[in-house]
């Protein structure tokens, strides 16, 4: 039923309260999806679900929902989508004319014209689609606020497991595609960061079919790579990646977008009563919850927690109460989640997967941080170059 | 019925009597991730039997007259009744879809239970084997709790982060309240004036005063070298004449000692990772913790507050519930 409404598009789901009402507060939250155009990849194996991102926030809704219905609390969901080629500002336009609550999974570029819009100007955006750290930068806007982990929280909490396990002769394949440049310039950084050197780095340049290929080319690729102890892949579009493993000149494990993977979810996560979350998303979406469908949901998740602690949807008020010290949210990663004030990003604990079990939760043991552990992942307060968030 | 009333009094006052010399008994720990119990001498503080339940079994707790167990078997979506004497399955009750946690009424004859995945409260009459009502409430209900008098039961909702009260005599909800986030663990004390809800993520425990549903106290925890993430309150347990407070304070591996009067933290316990429920022997001079991710149990002499042992236990430890044996 869900699903269905949501693949239509533009329904507008409100659930009905069934119990005794105190105040009636409503908030409606929209969740703009601008499709971006997929690069073809070696293998088809894994195409995204169509309902990848808006699953999670039609959890988020029920859930919250459950709980609002004992307090008089509203929520709907507006699913839009934005075709490739599409004008998505003037579809942002229109729905902040309607709701000033609003999920985007775009482009920095296009999440920051929007934030930028007249029309945005009082409400409360959530990034929940770019992973960009420039986002959580110098592009950073005070309207903006990120459920997504950034790149650096995903790259520093790998090389945390890299630093740990003393894998410190460290090699990367990276691709072409300016997300796998954007992820292989996130762990160089990280790397650094560490006390880290990457001793040698590789551009997959191979335009044949790999699946044929592979175990011929990949070993040869490799050889000159001398002794290292761990391989990194930056292979965001996952094109090439599932091709090494197991192909590689020395018996070496692979880590970063293939191997060992820094996420923000996966179906794999089960302690601190993650299965539950897992159960419900699947009973929901009819297949397991991703790191897109998770950042949807702590966003509309984290409205809800707003809305449930100050009885009330204004953008403003909601935006003051996730950003002071009440606001925590519980997120299934055994942490409580809070948000940076420095750039609006949504602290979190980054687990380390297969794809059979976690491997380990970052941030690890041993990185310690004046303010909190989790601040060992991702763009620092004085290093951000955030300016515009603070009101 | 009133011969089943007259005979439960007799029990439970001959238990009680039994019971007063204080020595021996058991302390029942449900293995989450091994399927079984592990039964413990509170005399030898050795582990005397390891007996095959159900899957997932989390939620334990004996009858008031401890002549039978009841068993959360989460995965095998069921309550097992086991004869604690020879460890056999009795017959098993509806307990709604992922029970996890329960709590027996006053009247020794009605479970409460929370079913995890369903976002219900189940009441089951344990001697019918029937369904007596479902009561819907906030999402993932773990903690359970009855009035001392009975008339009011307490289901928590981790994800909805709320205490429900509900009126036993209609079971329906009359209050919903709010607490900090991922509530565990909820007790009466003080003769039903008071209600404790634990908050897991949130790191406190919120005190209610039962007549208004209002909040009277709210203790915070916080233990040396840790950070306040890791100091996540889950369950609790009061000593004899609820003076005070023993609270599992999860992944930060200490148990905290409240002052129920003052509601002071008066003391932190180093015991086994991720401490998770616990309970005592007979005289309450000792408490027994179980810590899921070592697979084993502390116990806690209570007097000194120190740890005097460490059990091991099979994967993942969760409940324990006490029972004499003479």
């Amino acid at each position: 039923m869900w699903r269905h409404a949501i693949k239509a598009g533009a329904a507008v789901l409100c659930l009905t309260v069934a119990l005794p009402l105190r105040a009636e507060t409503r908030a409606d939250i929209a969740h703009l999806i601008v499709a971006q155009p997929a690069p073809p990849v070696l293998s088809n194996l894994d195409p995204d679900p169509a309902d990848l991102g808006a699953a999670g926030a039609a959890l988020g809704v029920e859930d919250t929902t459950t709980t609002g219905r004992f307090l008089g609390h509203s929520y709907s969901l507006d699913t839009r989508r934005v075709a490739v080629g599409d004008d998505a500002v003037a579809a942002a336009r229109e729905v902040l004319a309607e709701t000033r609550l609003l999920l985007i999974a775009a482009p920095a570029e296009t999440l920051t014209a929007i934030a930028d819009l007249p029309e945005a100007q009082g409400a409360l955006l959530f990034n929940v689609g770019a992973p960009d750290m420039a986002l959580r930068g110098e592009d950073c806007r005070a309207n903006l606020l990120h459920t997504l982990p950034s790149l650096a929280m995903r790259s520093d909490a790998l090389v945390q497991f890299l630093v740990r396990k003393r894998w410190d002769k460290v090699v990367m394949i990276a691709g072409s595609h300016p997300r796998d440049r954007a992820f292989a310039a996130a762990l160089e950084r990280s790397l650094t960061k560490f006390g880290l050197t990457l001793a040698a780095r590789k551009d997959w340049v191979f335009d044949a079919d790999m699946r044929r290929n592979a175990a011929q080319e990949v070993p040869l690729f490799t050889q000159d790579f001398g002794d290292h102890d761990v391989l990194l892949i930056a292979d965001e579009t996952e094109d090439f990646g599932r091709y090494v493993l197991y192909n590689t000149w020395l018996p070496r494990p692979v880590a970063g977008s293939e191997g060992l993977r820094p996420v923000a979810w996966a179906p794999v996560v089960e302690q601190w009563g993650a299965a539950q979350l897992q159960g419900r998303f699947e009973d929901h979406a009819g297949r397991k919850m991703q790191s897109e469908d998770y950042a949807a949901w702590a966003a509309v998740r984290a409205i809800g927690e707003g809305v449930t602690r100050t009885g009330t949807a204004d953008p403003d008020s909601l935006r003051a109460h996730m950003l002071s010290d009440a606001f925590d949210l519980g997120g299934f990663k055994g942490r409580p989640l809070t948000f940076r004030a420095w750039n609006g990003q949504l602290r979190q604990p980054i687990p380390l997967v297969h794809p059979r079990a976690l491997a380990a939760i970052a941030p690890l043991e041993g990185f310690l941080h004046q303010r909190t552990e989790l601040d060992t992942l991702g763009l620092d307060a004085p290093e951000s170059g955030c300016a515009g968030f603070a009101r | 019925m009133t011969t089943v009333l007259k005979r439960l009094a007799t029990i439970c006052t001959a238990s009680a009597l039994l019971s007063a010399p204080a020595a021996a008994g058991e302390i029942w720990i449900s293995n989450e991730k091994d399927d079984t119990l592990s039964v413990i001498d509170t005399e030898t503080l050795e582990v005397t039997r390891t007996i095959e339940v159900g899957e997932r079994p989390r939620g334990i707790t004996f009858s008031k007259d401890h002549k039978v167990l009841y068993i959360c078997a989460s995965d095998s979506d069921t309550v097992q009744v086991m004869d604690p004497g020879t460890g056999e399955i009795l017959h098993e009750l509806p307990s709604g879809e992922d029970p996890e946690q329960f709590v027996l009424h006053p009247d020794n004859r009605h479970l409460y239970i929370a079913n995890e995945d369903d976002a219900i409260t189940t009441v089951v009459d344990t001697e019918t084997r029937q369904v007596v009502a479902q009561i819907d409430v906030g999402i993932e209900p773990e903690g359970m709790a009855v009035s001392p008098d009975g008339t009011i039961a307490i289901t928590t909702s981790e994800t909805t982060n709320m205490a429900h009260w509900i009126d036993t005599e209609t079971q329906t909800l009359f209050a919903n309240t709010l607490v900090d986030s991922r509530p565990r663990h909820a007790e009466f004390v003080k003769d039903g004036t008071e209600l404790w809800v634990s908050s897991e993520i949130g790191g406190t425990i919120t005190v209610f005063d039962v007549e208004t549903q209002t909040e009277k106290a709210k203790i915070g925890f916080d233990v040396a070298n840790m950070h306040p993430d890791r100091v996540q309150p889950v369950g609790f347990e009061f000593t004899a004449g609820d003076t005070h407070a023993f609270v599992a304070l999860g992944p930060s591996n200490h148990v905290a000692v409240v002052n129920a009067e003052t509601y002071e933290v008066e003391d932190y316990i180093l015991v086994g990772r991720r401490v998770w429920h616990m309970d005592f022997n007979a005289d309450r001079s000792r408490v027994f913790t179980t810590n899921g991710v070592s697979g084993d149990v502390t116990v806690i002499d209570v007097a000194s507050r120190k740890p005097v042992k460490t059990i091991k236990v099979g994967r993942f430890p969760w409940g324990a519930a006490f029972r004499p044996t003479e």
